[in-house]
């Protein structure tokens, strides 16, 4: 930004900051603003625009001061049209103010252009910021997820379990599939017990996902037995009419367990005594 | 009063949004756990038909109320290739993207009442309902 445009900004900086006050309040009654409180949507009104007014003044668009306030917003969940829409209103306060007090037209445009590229470059880099903090954010969630998607373990010797828990999409069933597979080698089971306690919906994509992986562990030489399966996805599964004869089914985890004990002749007993 | 949903399907996320806004739906209405295990899985079926043959497409969820009687609605629809033969599609065990061919003779016989209007390169738009008994 040019000198005699920063210099006319600070000149005019309390008649910038209250007119910008005044319009920025109309803006509260953004739905996601609705539970701050006004001290602290006043507060952050004004800070914000006294490191605009910092940013100004220390002549660097990338200042510090204005990063950590915006991080600060991240991190409350302000949403992002508050600095979008604060930037612009900040502009206009600032156009209004300067040229009330200059005469020149040809300087008005001039200051116009200057104060325009300016704030774009604030709203550029602070969206940029903003979207980047989101998108790490989902990163991190889907690794979380990825990290709970399908563990099998090992119970008994020979005998594994694999929980699965909430929606089957695509890159889930490969998973699955693999961890499958590698669990059975690695493990040396004979029985597997695939545990649908917890998916939500079974529809023909998920029982085509779970029947080819029990087919695929057949291949390496293990039995599937599939658990978990309540009452209502029982009549789910009949009425979209998949047949999943091919392969054992028992209602509880507990019952698979006894039958996947009987299968590697084994049984619990009680002790006596 | 009637209540509407609206979900685009435009990637497996939606197919998983879709199912969750029924499945609401399903509750407000007053169904039990399984018609509203019925209603959902059908949704579930006709939103990933829209996300592996359609690309893209939307997904309507509504309630209704005729003579007496009420009940949920969902309609699927999509501008995507459209479907050759219609009587093929309904064949238990037809299938074109290898999977078990159970999907859309499964939602006619999840739901009560089943429409299916298609025209090639145009788009499709399957209108299911479920009454509440």
């Amino acid at each position: 930004m040019k000198g005699n445009v920063r210099q006319a900004i600070l000149d005019n900086q309390d008649d910038i900051t209250e007119e910008w006050g005044s319009r920025i309040e109309q803006f509260r009654q953004d739905e996601a603003l609705q539970n701050v409180s006004s001290a602290v949507y006043e507060n952050t009104s004004r800070d914000f625009v006294q490191k605009l007014l910092i940013t100004i003044q220390q002549n660097d668009v990338s200042g510090r001061d204005l990063n950590q306030f915006v991080e600060r917003l991240i991190q409350m969940g302000w949403p992002l049209n508050f600095i979008t829409r604060g930037l612009q209103e900040f502009r206009k306060s600032a156009v209004k103010v300067i040229a009330d007090h200059s005469g020149e037209v040809k300087d008005q445009l001039e200051l116009f252009q200057e104060i325009e590229s300016w704030v774009d470059d604030v709203v550029d880099q602070l969206v940029n910021q903003y979207s980047g903090s989101w998108e790490n954010t989902v990163f991190l969630q889907k690794m979380a997820l990825k990290e709970l998607s399908a563990p099998l373990i090992p119970v008994f010797d020979k005998i594994s379990v694999m929980p699965l828990v909430g929606t089957i999409d695509t890159e889930r069933a490969k998973l699955i599939m693999e961890n499958l597979l590698d669990g059975v080698i690695e493990h040396r089971s004979q029985v597997v017990l695939i545990d649908i306690t917890g998916v939500p919906v079974v529809d023909t994509m998920v029982a085509h996902h779970i029947i080819q992986a029990s087919e695929a562990v057949r291949l390496v030489g293990a039995t599937c037995i599939l658990v978990g399966i309540r009452p209502e996805i029982a009549q789910t599964i009949v009425n979209l009419g998949i047949d999943l004869g091919k392969f054992p089914t028992k209602s509880t985890l507990k019952k698979g367990i006894e039958t996947a004990l009987g299968m590697t002749k084994r049984e619990i007993v009680e002790l006596e005594g | 009063m009637q209540v509407q949903t609206h979900v685009d399907i435009n990637s497996e996320w939606g197919i998983v949004a879709a199912r969750q806004a029924g499945r609401k739906l399903a509750r407000e209405v007053g169904f039990g756990s399984v018609d509203q295990a019925r209603i959902t899985t059908a949704i579930s079926e006709l939103a990933r038909n829209i996300y592996l043959y359609a690309d893209q497409g939307q997904i309507k969820i509504e309630e209704v109320a005729e003579g007496g009687k009420r009940g949920m609605k969902i309609i699927a629809s999509d501008q995507g290739p459209g479907i050759k033969d219609l009587r093929r599609v309904m064949e238990d065990g037809f299938t074109t993207s290898g999977g078990l061919g159970a999907g859309l003779p499964g939602v006619k016989r999840l739901m009560d009442d089943f429409a299916i209007e298609s025209e090639l390169n145009q788009g499709t738009v399957i209108t299911a309902v479920k009454w509440l008994r």
